[in-house]
């Protein structure tokens, strides 16, 4: 009977733990509920949406009616804007992102020393940043025009030579770097307040100790911004990864062709070479009419920003110092 | 999962979700039996956007609500083409009932699609016999596989505008006829100055503005597809014709790279800083705007039109030229289809109207009947993109289930061959005839 009575009042114990577990995981979600609404909404729904009219064939107007792999293989064997929108793409994560980075932070560092009018310099630096991208991008084509900018005249007067920028396509993606490097007033701010955030006493130590400015910068500076390098490099990516604006307008710009009755404009101009995932997205799924070869790009986009994203934050320990 | 395990997990998901950020959704549309007698008001979106051709519209709504006292129109102007799509996908109250639209290369997909409805059935029950309303060739770009979705409202032709100062000063009397003629007159017109020019004949890129592959080659009176629907590029002579014609003329007048530097320093195409208007250029491949938009510019110089120059085993057929022009369609996701025939049949068919709206903003009428008519106002100028608009052999882009990717793939072929980065040329068009084959199988 002893036992009996000892299991009962163990077996209630287990039932109020349980129940107890219960409320605390119903408030959790109570909690969390306004997020996972949205996350399901917005989120959710859309990504699985995607992969199911990725095997359908759709144009927005009729019902979609299942194709199989049809997209997949047209998109990567046949679609010709896929592959030189990836190469593309790929290019500017690469290379815009890393001289963003550079950029901004040479331009934080710079600030932060100066005594006298850094409030001057960090609003000049910052003010571009506030541009519109369209009106960014039109003064970008206006002044690297290669028949009238005043950048090629000047080039011209030094007797350097003058390339096409917008209009060749060996220069267009360095113009679009210059374009957003240009813009690199957030980075700036925010490496200025990382800056600012590392502790004095270590570069008075490291003074001591004789450490030079480049030893100063590398053992000290770097370990104590690398999170904030981190996070620069990963939104910098996702920004590369969704770039559309600024490359379409310089692009239909500097084509000169607005697109009449009977004109069309492809992007991409010239040769491609300023073509980016978005845009084929939206080429594809909203001007082709395609959804489902559309949906295919944008899950490729989705696969890749994952896998950038990923590899980054493993990477992370190398950025982080050690005590992080 | 260790910390650093989980936060990579949700910073990838959270990061990569952002970036997919394409929604698929959309509706079908259905057909309306409403009653076009009874009071209604119907949304009517079209693209123009100049003061002139918004009061031109407006005017025209006017006469269509006067005779229609049940019908008011809702008109929303200035609306892209990229616009319309996405409200004709999304439907409901605000879509639009009725569109106009620029782009007769999207035609092929808005039947294909259903987006339009078909009009045949409507013209029928009106009585209306559209081989007798409607120019062959206006037909040919407004309908696909027997799916007449829009009709013609207004044409463009495309032609020869000309300096006639900078004609008489190199000495030149008349506008030429055919290629050689063209080629000759364009080196004679051109004055270098430096490494770039002080004038050319004519801008000969495909970015020259309306000097697309597409304008060109219908002066070859190209055949785009076969009978069995197959791309006919490499097939068909008259475009590796074109092409190379083209190619020749870059290189005579001083090569694409030289060129393209240029014109680069070109004023917008709509604008008063157009290179026609400002002495730039002296030949511009056109359409029938470009005469009245130069005499608005106040350009201090006399201006001339004519057909495009043909090629020389052509001489005959000179007077031809590519046509395309405004279309209007019935979304087939309204429900008032019937009192939308009305509006449609008014502004396409009747003729006292397309005449009044041509005049209006210098365009060419679309129907038979209009481009006859006495109150027509025909100018010098004007009448030749008229002739243009009659001759038998001109010729327009069909449309096809892609829209017109096909012509895309033909243009971006084209600017490979001006560059000089194509060695073959029919080599090169079997391959695009390849690419267009499976872009239309797609899209089918």
């Amino acid at each position: 009977m002893t036992s009996t009575h000892t299991t009962s009042g163990a077996s209630g114990g287990a039932r109020a733990l349980r129940a107890k577990h219960r409320r605390s995981a119903l408030r959790t979600a109570a909690f969390l509920s306004p997020w996972l609404i949205g996350f399901a909404v917005f989120f959710a729904y859309p990504l699985l949406s995607t992969v199911y009219f990725s095997f359908t064939k759709y144009d927005g107007f009729r019902p979609p009616v299942f194709n199989g792999l049809d997209n997949w293989s047209y998109v990567f064997t046949d679609y010709p804007l896929f592959w030189p929108a990836m190469r593309n793409t790929l290019w500017l994560v690469v290379v815009m992102v890393s001289c963003r980075v550079v950029f901004g932070l040479g331009v934080g560092l710079l600030i932060t020393k100066i005594k006298t009018g850094a409030g001057i310099f960090r609003t000049l630096f910052y003010l571009p940043y506030l541009a519109p991208p369209v009106a960014a991008t039109l003064a970008f084509v206006f002044l690297l025009n290669p028949g009238t900018g005043p950048v090629n005249v000047i080039l011209d007067a030094v007797g350097l030579p003058t390339p096409g920028w917008f209009t060749d396509a060996g220069w267009s993606k360095p113009a679009l770097t210059a374009l957003a490097v240009w813009g690199v007033g957030d980075l700036m701010v925010i490496f200025m307040a990382a800056l600012l955030d590392v502790p004095r006493e270590q570069y008075e130590a490291a003074e001591l100790d004789g450490a030079g400015a480049w030893a100063r910068f590398r053992h000290i500076t770097l370990p104590n911004i690398s999170p904030i390098i981190l996070f620069a490099v990963v939104t910098g990516v996702i920004q590369a990864m969704q770039y559309y604006t600024q490359p379409l307008v310089a692009g239909k710009v500097a084509s000169g062709v607005i697109g009449g009755s009977g004109q069309q404009f492809e992007p991409g101009y010239p040769d491609k070479s300023t073509l980016t995932l978005p845009q084929v997205v939206y080429n594809v799924g909203f001007q082709r009419f395609d959804y489902g070869a559309a949906c295919v790009v944008a899950l490729v986009l989705f696969a890749l920003s994952m896998a950038f994203t990923a590899l980054l934050m493993r990477r992370r320990g190398g950025l982080i110092g050690a005590g992080e | 999962m260790p910390r650093t395990g989980r936060l990579t997990a949700a910073a990838t998901l959270l990061a990569a979700i952002s970036v997919l950020a394409t929604a698929c959704t959309g509706q079908g549309g259905n057909t309306a039996a409403d009653d076009p007698g009874k009071d209604v008001t119907l949304n009517f979106w079209h693209g123009w956007s100049a003061p002139s051709e918004i009061k031109a519209i407006e005017e025209n709504i006017a006469r269509f609500e006067k005779a229609h006292p049940n019908i008011k129109v809702q008109v929303t102007g200035n609306m892209t083409d990229d616009k319309i799509n996405q409200a004709l996908r999304a439907g409901g109250d605000k879509a639009p009932d009725v569109v106009a639209s620029f782009t007769t290369d999207s035609v092929g997909k808005f039947c294909n699609s259903r987006a339009f409805a078909d009009l045949n059935p409507l013209l029928k029950k009106s009585g209306i016999d559209k081989e007798k309303v409607f120019p062959k060739t206006l037909l040919e770009y407004t309908q696909f596989n027997g799916n007449q979705c829009t009709l013609p409202l207004l044409n463009d032709a495309y032609g020869l505008v000309y300096n006639k100062t900078a004609f008489a000063a190199a000495g030149i009397t008349e506008p030429p006829r055919t290629w050689s003629q063209f080629t000759e007159v364009a080196q004679k017109l051109t004055k270098t100055s430096g490494d770039s020019y002080e004038q050319v004949g004519l801008m000969p890129t495909y970015h020259g503005y309306e000097t697309t592959p597409m304008r060109l080659a219908a002066q070859w009176s190209p055949t785009y597809f076969g009978a069995d629907g197959k791309s006919n590029l490499a097939k068909d002579p008259a475009f590796a014709k074109m092409l190379t014609a083209q190619k020749d003329l870059v290189d005579k007048l001083g090569g694409y790279e030289k060129l393209e530097r240029f014109r680069n320093t070109f004023g917008d195409e709509w604008s008063a800083e157009h290179p026609f208007h400002t002495g730039k250029v002296a030949m511009q491949v056109d359409g029938e705007w470009r005469p009245s938009m130069a005499k608005e510019a106040g350009v201090p110089f006399e201006i001339g039109t004519a057909p495009l120059p043909v090629p020389d085993d052509q001489a005959a057929d000179y007077g031809k030229g590519y046509l395309s022009g405004t279309i209007m369609g019935i979304a087939s996701g309204s429900a008032k289809q019937n009192a939308s025939w009305e509006l449609v049949k008014y502004m396409t068919t009747d003729t006292e109207a397309v005449v009044a709206f041509a005049n209006a903003i210098h365009n060419v009428p679309s129907t038979l009947a209009a481009l006859e008519s006495p109150d027509l106002q025909v100018t010098p100028e004007s009448k030749t993109f008229l002739d243009i608009a009659r001759h038998p052999k001109s010729g327009t882009t069909p449309a096809q289930a892609d829209g017109g990717t096909y012509q895309l793939t033909f243009q971006d072929f084209a600017y490979a061959v001006e560059k000089g980065a194509v060695a073959d040329i029919p080599a090169g068009l079997a391959k695009v005839d390849q690419q267009i084959d499976t872009d239309i199988a797609k899209a089918k």
